[in-house]
């Protein structure tokens, strides 16, 4: 390690070991002041736990972590912040039913005769946020505001304690692609203003947006740290992934696809009121539709409506030219029809039971309960998708709680693919989960439409869209506006049609859209 | 071969306490083990616990299942009650046995329909849906009984409460057959996974293709359906129904056995046989403080203590702590062998 006086924190050397198994091992990590660095890795390659050891959520094993030069030893998050290091995670960690204000200063509330000044409070809150350009009333509560403007405020309270260092642990993982601009202006004015910025993320876009440099962990070691803008995609995904991804998904992007298979599947009419307006949809065996449009457009209640995890209140379905009954998923299901939701904890995963029975449960409830499906048959099943899928899990009998994001939504396709579906839709398969397994189940749902089940794929990330879809459907404000087909499907086109016509609504309307 | 190993494992902290709370009250109680046949029928204490644990281990059944979904039926106490007293009145006014009998289990499935309806369908906690009954449930009784303690001199019914088949006392031989038969239900079938699904994760397993409000009314009606038979079993015991005290705080003592059975009331894994023998801990306690001579003013206090301990021992953190011992003796070694 060179002395370098632009290094504001570095960390060398760390170790740290779980019991059975060594997380991190020799792994030198260095920022400097004004830069914004990204750490990279899969899912399980040590990114979160360095970050736990800088912030003293960890204890490390070995090593030594120099802030400004001086040697320190945080004992805790809190001795962190003391020191100048502060953190902002994915889920806001700050108290909903408190005001900004009070979020701001909990803890530190300026006093007036030892009881809190709340003029001071609300005036120092406002200058603070002045800074970010962030004009709104600091006496509404926190949960009044989107998610993103929750960050800004937890940016700002971070900074605010701290002030040398701030860690983002993907803070960009639930914002649509207006509020990242957002965020990222904060991120720059910071950079600006001389801080070290530590980027953890997924999404690759943003890497190349916004950070200086790299650096890229893999199985607990340090892979290495790069300049970014001299470093090509492609060579970055080889260092996370540690193997050539042989054809990364945007090489196949622009190849126009078309399915001509018949129509198996229509929708005329159909809808529910206040979730999303009646649309036709006509699908064809062996077809990728893709449904684009900002959070709150109508994509999920599209995905819902059709599964009939709401039911709908107009229009009918068919099938094969006959009637559906599509008012309840169990319905749904009988007409072969899966879906993966978006909210894998809270919709998708039975957290406790194990892979095994998570993989056999939509199986199991189509047989009903008084044909259960034979232990041999499950543990077959349960193998033959690990396998399959390479699901990373140590066995069949884990808690599936226990899998990183990846592998649960892996596990999650599993258990729709192990009933033989013919329409399957997923709603965002990919958010969340490292390059490899992202890859993957790209790829997987190319193989599934080869073998000609219909998918519905829901998804952000538009390049990702691109790739695989036939024909692209936008939503915008519930409505099904467009629908791009073969050489439409671009990425310019969707975020245009996205978008909407000449006219675009002002920055507080598509903000409020976005809360609803 | 591993089955069988990793049921033992599961309910070994249970045998274990059962274990240490029989050996002390044996110390206490010397002639405690002592069993004896007369008339071609065991006697002796641990038959005692056995028959007088059978109102408590037949509700412990149904709560099992109940807790699993994530519920709670707080009725059950009440639905022995009322069924005590509708198998009197019906025995009374000239229903032959079956008739009775048919009838009060009825009325239980019927109590456990409306708390099933009242969660699965109109989605009312389970806490406050199950007080409903469990408040109104005493005074249902009372009505059936006019206010007086009806009793019943009917051979046939008083024998499900003191007779004895296989030289056991026939609550015995009930609620060890209705456990048998509650645990070849579920895990013989589907039911005992999708019942865990459902309580883990309601929304997930609905949107899997769960039937939800199904498998909560069935389990709500198995409940009633416990405690209707361990209602009839009480009414039988003392050839009279008492609408006041019958089965009075049993819901309690039989979430507690579903407790020291180790199934959270997070919903999720569960397990019959254990919270069976978590009920047999609890009459285990009760006869052994009898016995053992002590001031009745100490029996709470003292159950009270002894349960203290015995959810102590189960707690998770507790556990993650002698976990984290015993891994450490054990360390080395796998360690090693990784590092070649």
């Amino acid at each position: 390690m060179q002395p370098d006086p632009d290094t504001i924190l570095s960390a060398n050397r760390i170790d740290k070991v779980f019991p059975g198994a060594k997380a991190l091992s020799n792994v030198d990590f260095s920022l400097r002041r004004g830069e914004v660095h990204a750490l990279l890795g899969e899912n399980g390659a040590g990114k979160s736990t360095l970050v736990k050891c800088l912030t003293g959520a960890y204890h490390r094993d070995g090593g030594t972590i120099l802030l400004e030069g001086a040697e320190i030893d945080p004992r805790d998050t809190l001795d962190a912040q003391r020191l100048g290091i502060g953190t902002v995670y994915q889920e806001v960690n700050l108290l909903p039913n408190l005001s900004v204000a009070e979020n701001l200063f909990l803890g530190r509330q300026p006093r007036r005769f030892g009881l809190i000044d709340t003029a001071a409070v609300n005036r120092q809150a406002r200058a603070l946020l002045a800074e970010y350009e962030l004009d709104i009333d600091v006496t509404d509560g926190l949960d009044s505001f989107s998610v993103a403007i929750q960050q800004v405020i937890a940016i700002a309270r971070a900074v605010d304690v701290s002030g040398k260092v701030l860690i983002l642990d993907e803070p960009t993982a639930s914002l649509d692609a207006h509020e990242v601009a957002m965020l990222f202006r904060v991120v720059r004015r910071l950079k600006a203003r001389g801080l070290g910025i530590i980027f953890i993320t997924h999404f690759l876009e943003q890497v190349y947006e916004i950070t200086d440099r790299v650096t890229i962990l893999r199985n607990g070691q340090l892979v290495g740290t790069r300049e970014t803008a001299s470093l090509e995609r492609r060579e970055l995904i080889a260092m996370m992934l540690g193997r050539e991804l042989a054809a990364e998904v945007h090489d196949e992007a622009g190849t126009a696809k078309t399915a001509d298979g018949p129509v198996r599947f229509q929708f005329r009419d159909f809808g529910r009121k206040g979730r999303v307006n009646p649309f036709n949809l006509d699908v064809k065996a062996g077809e990728v539709i893709g449904i684009a449009g900002l959070l709150g457009s109508g994509r999920t209640e599209t995905a819902e409506v059709m599964f009939g995890a709401r039911r709908a209140d107009s229009g009918t379905a068919t099938i094969d030219g006959k009637a559906a009954d599509l008012s309840s998923p169990r319905a749904a299901i009988r007409h072969k029809f899966g879906f993966c939701p978006e909210d894998r904890k809270t919709d998708g995963i039975i957290g406790d039971l194990s892979v095994r029975e998570n993989i056999a449960l939509a199986l199991q409830a189509r047989r009903g309960w008084a044909r259960p499906i034979p232990r041999a048959e499950q543990d077959r099943l349960a193998a033959e998708y690990i396998k399959a899928l390479d699901i990373r899990t140590t066995d069949a009998e884990k808690p599936i709680r226990l899998l990183s994001g990846g592998n649960q939504q892996k596990a999650i396709l599993a258990r729709w693919l192990a009933t033989n579906p013919e329409f399957l839709i997923l709603d965002e398969p990919t958010r969340g989960i490292d390059v490899g397994a992202h890859a993957e189940i790209i790829r997987l749902i190319e193989t599934l439409c080869e073998k000609g089940m219909s998918l519905i794929v829901i998804s952000s990330e538009i390049e990702e869209l691109v790739v695989y879809s036939h024909r692209v459907i936008v939503l915008r404000d519930h409505e099904h506006v467009a629908e791009l087909t073969g050489a439409e499907i671009t990425t310019e086109s969707i975020v245009n049609t996205i978008a909407g016509p000449a006219k675009t609504p002002s920055k507080s309307a598509a903000a409020a859209g976005e809360i609803a | 071969m591993s089955m069988i190993g990793l049921y033992g494992k599961r309910l070994l902290p249970q045998f274990i306490a059962l274990a240490i709370i029989l050996g002390l009250v044996s110390i206490a109680f010397p002639g405690f083990f002592n069993l004896q046949i007369q008339n071609g029928r065991l006697y002796g204490s641990l038959i005692d616990i056995l028959n007088r644990g059978a109102p408590v281990a037949l509700l412990a059944i149904g709560m099992t299942v109940v807790i699993a979904t994530k519920g709670i039926d707080l009725s059950v106490g009440a639905v022995m009650a009322i069924c005590g007293a509708v198998a009197a009145s019906a025995i009374t006014s000239g229903y032959s046995l079956p008739a009775t009998l048919l009838i009060t289990v009825g009325v239980g499935v019927l109590c456990g329909l409306w708390n099933g309806i009242l969660v699965a369908v109109l989605d009312i906690q389970p806490i406050i849906a199950t007080l409903v009954l469990m408040v109104a449930g005493r005074g249902i009784a009372q009505m059936v009984t006019n206010g007086a303690i009806l009793t019943f001199n009917d051979e046939g019914l008083i024998f499900i409460g003191s007779g004895s088949l296989f030289g056991l006392p026939m609550p015995v031989v009930i609620w060890i057959t209705a456990g048998i038969l509650v645990a070849l239900l579920v895990r013989r079938t589907a039911l005992g996974m999708l019942i865990e699904a459902v309580g883990v994760n309601r929304r997930a397993s609905t949107l899997a293709g769960v039937s939800t409000p199904v498998l909560l009314i069935a389990a709500y009606v198995l409940s009633g359906l416990c405690a209707s038979v361990a209602g009839i079993i009480a009414a039988a015991d003392i050839r009279g129904a008492d609408a006041n005290n019958a089965g009075l705080w049993l819901e309690l003592d039989a979430i507690l056995a579903v407790v020291i059975g180790g199934t959270s009331l997070l919903g999720g894994r569960f397990s019959v046989a254990a919270s069976l023998l978590g009920a047999m801990i609890i009459q285990s306690i009760n006869t052994g403080i009898l016995l053992s001579g002590f001031p009745p003013e100490f029996n709470l206090i003292i159950k009270a203590a002894i349960i203290v301990f015995i959810l102590v021992l189960q707690s998770p953190k507790l556990q993650g702590t002698l976990a984290f011992f015993s891994r450490s003796n054990a360390a080395p070694k796998p360690a090693e062998s990784k590092a070649k």
